[in-house]
């Protein structure tokens, strides 16, 4: 029997009241590249935060070599020999690849930072991993987001580890990268390191991992060597996936169009053309960083397109804010719900008429009996689950966040709703209600916008689904016999030829 | 030899050295265009009014001038750069200034051990400062405003009138009147911020500043680093003090009001970003230079005292704009 290079036992960790992780075990073994898989929210990266040392456990324990440990640090974790990829990169941005790659062992002359050993030395490491198109000199923040994540990837692979964490390391990674990475990880297999990694690509895990453990809602729900897909879905999601999601209204191939875009150019986007009619959902998917965020935010006058024209209700439109495209009648709920759309410290009240204030105002003065009617209103249609509506919208979970988020554009009467990774982070209950909702939405009559990361979720809801690919339209795939695999081989088809 | 698979590129375009110090230092280079055209603007007002170049005296009062802004500003930018602020710099001018009123007025030895306690003044200011941010988890901006008050009141209370008398050799190493010897300070200032950038502390400083979470899982204590540029802040405001009496050869316990507000303007011009973790002390330097040069400058316009601080404003404005549109531009054409 050998001893496990790390281990979790019963880990339990909850934020705010809401528990991410409840009684989460797994075990990996030295010479094994082992993948946790499960649904956003399923507690994957905030078990890797926890053996990575950024996040520390309320509960269970973590052994490493057999040994209980308690991380103070990710300092801690690498004297170790445990190194960890986190989802959230770690590069300074405004310091060079190279002091990021020799951050606290930089060579020194003369008791100094010596920055032409720096440079030489980055240099040095990046060839040795075979990627010598990184330039040592370049800011962090001006190389692309794969190339950051390759940078990380080589950091921390550099420290030769005893046991490698990578979370979604290969989220924003294209097809030859991961090739790289899998050679790397595969490297490191033969000298006896233990990769623990996460992927929600099913085609990624079955081609590099020994073992997977699958978790749902905060818990393991078994460690398997050879697990067909469907079977991994099901438990991931504790249900069938047909159950996940409602029936999907009939295509409305005769709707008038509600929006055209023709030809629209931007940074990241080029030459795309869709025309989405009232009561379809109309999918958008494709790899991270391939023009979706681009395209939601020229449509929603976030950015301005450098060519090409953009029409609502069969009027030509050149928005110069979000304000002008609101006005119109298109809303947007963005991904992060934290940063873009919601007031986290304000009531639930406050946030849900935010966007018809002037609705409930007269002479400039908040009618506050309509403002609470109104927020009730949101409540109770979309099921919000909160003690009250004065209570921060802070203190809900991320679902009923969403919930209020959706419901607040919902009370402007909109035609056009744009929805951008709604459901990240969401648990999957609260992504059954969003699913739900979405389809009476396209019922009553919204045209709807919906790009997801999560490529199931686009074959399941929407009537058809543009395939986005370095900046274009690269497939259009239409309902119903739309799978994921469609999607995900459209979106990196070409990556693949290569 | 690795296997075949786990090379990614071979290589890739690079761009050039050059291309990268220039991209990488825009503000610097911006301030130093803005100092070229200040100092030419200013011989051709001079010209015009007086009829003839301006000479030594003018270069030696510019300096004499310039250098306890330069220090002012190197202060602030040492915060700023750990995205915090240093409202107090005023005060520790102020509270230092005072004190060498008071002290500075013996022999060589004395003067000298006094100036090395009136640094240690400065050091101590900055720990309460940082201690404060970084263990009191308090916002730099409060905690700066109320030791700002503090510092200066316990100048006023040691000194309540402006009094002393610098002895001539303190005052003709650091302010010269006849020569400018003050020229010198500028490389040192320059060796030193190339030290201090590196050295681990100089790295931590600027990694806190770009992301404190991030810099702390690699193993920088951000407590320690944050307080640690307080007080290298604290000392060079007490350096800013020191000159200040020296130029003026007495103390007073207001004199350094004013260099709070002109020791981020002349940090921004230098490039400092007060986001953190952006900017160089060398930037700062060359925009205490351009902040004295353009108070120079309206002199020689003509320009009615009263209105000075309305053109001043202006001035910043344009620019800061004027920088803001170069950078991007310069990043665009990337």
């Amino acid at each position: 029997m050998t001893i496990a290079a790390v281990e979790a036992v019963d880990i339990g960790k909850a934020y705010g009241g809401v528990a991410a992780l409840t009684k989460a075990s797994f075990t990996a073994s030295a010479g094994e590249v082992h993948a946790l898989v499960g649904e956003n929210g399923a507690g994957k990266s905030t078990l890797i935060k926890i053996m990575g040392g950024r996040v520390r456990p309320d509960t269970g324990e973590i052994r490493i070599g057999g040994q209980a440990v308690s991380l103070a640090g990710p300092q801690a974790a690498h004297q170790l020999g445990a190194w960890t990829v986190f989802q959230e990169l770690t590069l300074l941005p405004w310091m060079t690849v190279a002091e990021n790659l020799l951050l606290r062992q930089e060579p020194r002359a003369f008791g100094l930072i010596d920055r032409k050993a720096t440079l030489r030395d980055a240099d040095a490491l990046l060839a040795r991993f075979g990627v010598m198109h990184i330039d040592p000199r370049a800011l962090v923040e001006d190389i692309s987001l794969a190339e950051r994540q390759t940078v990380e990837i080589v950091r921390a692979v550099s420290h030769a580890p005893k046991i490698l964490f990578l979370d979604e390391p290969t989220s924003s990674l294209v097809e030859r990268e991961v090739e790289w990475l899998f050679g790397q990880i595969r490297r490191l297999r033969e000298q006896g390191c233990c990769i623990v990694f996460t992927s929600h690509r099913w085609a990624e895990i079955r081609s590099i991992a020994d073992r997977i453990t699958i978790f749902r809602g905060g818990q393991d729900v078994g460690t398997f060597t050879d697990i067909d897909e469907d079977e991994a879905v099901r438990l991931m999601t504790g249900r069938r996936v047909e159950a996940l999601y409602p029936a999907m209204s009939p295509a409305p191939d005769d709707a008038p169009v509600m929006m055209e875009a023709r030809a629209l150019s931007g940074p990241n986007l080029r030459q795309v053309s869709f025309a989405l009619r009232r009561g379809e959902v109309l999918g958008v998917g494709g790899l991270a960083g391939h023009g979706h965020r681009e395209l939601f935010r020229t449509v929603f006058g976030d950015a301005h397109a450098s060519g090409g024209t953009l029409s609502v209700q069969g009027k030509e439109k050149r928005f110069r804010s979000p304000r002008a495209a609101i006005a119109s009648g298109i809303a947007l709920v963005p991904e992060d719900r934290k940063s873009e759309g919601l007031l986290l410290r304000m009531s639930v009240r406050d946030n849900a008429s935010l966007a018809i204030l002037k609705r409930l105002t007269r002479f400039g003065i908040l009618k506050p009996q309509e403002e609470r009617r109104a927020a009730q209103h949101v409540v109770d249609s979309l099921r919000v689950r909160t003690a009250g509506i004065g209570l921060a919208v802070g203190a809900l979970s991320g679902g009923n966040q969403q919930k209020v988020l959706l419901g607040r554009w919902l009370e402007t009467e909109c035609q056009i709703l744009l929805l951008y990774d709604v459901t990240r982070g969401v648990d999957v209950a609260t992504k059954h209600e969003i699913y739900e909702l979405v389809v009476a939405l396209a019922r009553d009559g919204h045209a709807i916008l919906f790009y997801s990361s999560d490529a199931e979720e686009l074959a399941h809801l929407c009537h058809r689904v543009l395939v986005m690919r370095e900046g274009v339209v690269a497939a259009e795939l239409r309902a119903p016999g739309v799978t994921a695999e469609d999607i995900v081989s459209a979106a990196v088809r070409d990556h693949r030829a290569a | 030899m690795p296997l075949p698979e786990t090379i990614l590129a071979a290589s890739g375009p690079r761009r050039s050295r050059l291309s990268h110090a220039l991209t990488q230092n825009i503000g610097l280079a911006l301030v130093v265009a803005l100092l070229i055209a200040c100092v030419i603007l200013y011989c051709v007002l001079y010209i015009v009014t007086q009829h003839r170049l301006p000479g030594g005296f003018e270069l030696t009062s510019t300096l004499n001038n310039t250098m306890p802004l330069a220090f002012a500003a190197l202060a602030q930018t040492l915060v700023v750069l750990t995205r915090g602020i240093d409202l107090s710099v005023g005060g520790v001018i102020d509270l230092t200034n005072a004190v060498a009123a008071l002290t500075l007025m013996g022999g060589p030895v004395s003067t000298t051990l006094w100036t090395i306690a009136i640094l240690g003044i400065g050091a101590l200011c900055g720990l309460l400062n940082g201690v404060l941010v970084a263990i009191g988890r308090l916002q730099p901006i409060l905690v700066t405003l109320s030791t700002l008050s503090i510092f200066q009141g316990i100048a006023i209370r040691i000194l309540p009138q402006p009094g002393g008398a610098m002895p001539p050799g303190f005052t003709g190493v650091l302010a010269n009147p006849n020569v400018p010897l003050s020229l010198i300070y500028i490389p040192i200032i320059g060796i030193l911020w190339a030290i201090f950038r590196r050295t681990p502390l100089g790295v931590a400083v600027f990694a806190i500043g770009n992301d404190a979470m991030a810099a702390s899982s690699h193993g920088i204590s951000v407590k320690r680093t944050t307080i640690l540029a307080y007080m290298l802040g604290g000392v060079a405001s007490a350096c800013a003090g020191l000159f200040l009496a020296a130029n003026a050869t007495a103390g007073d316990a207001t004199t350094g009001d004013t260099y709070t507000l002109t020791s981020i303007v002349a940090a921004v011009l230098g490039g400092v970003s007060l986001f953190g973790g952006r900017g160089s002390g060398l930037g700062a330097l060359f925009g205490a230079f351009v902040t004295v040069m353009v108070v120079n400058i309206l002199f020689f316009a003509h320009i009615d005292p009263l209105y000075q601080t309305f053109y001043e404003g202006l001035f910043l404005l344009a620019a800061v704009i004027a920088a803001n549109v170069i950078g991007q531009i310069v990043r665009r054409r990337r």
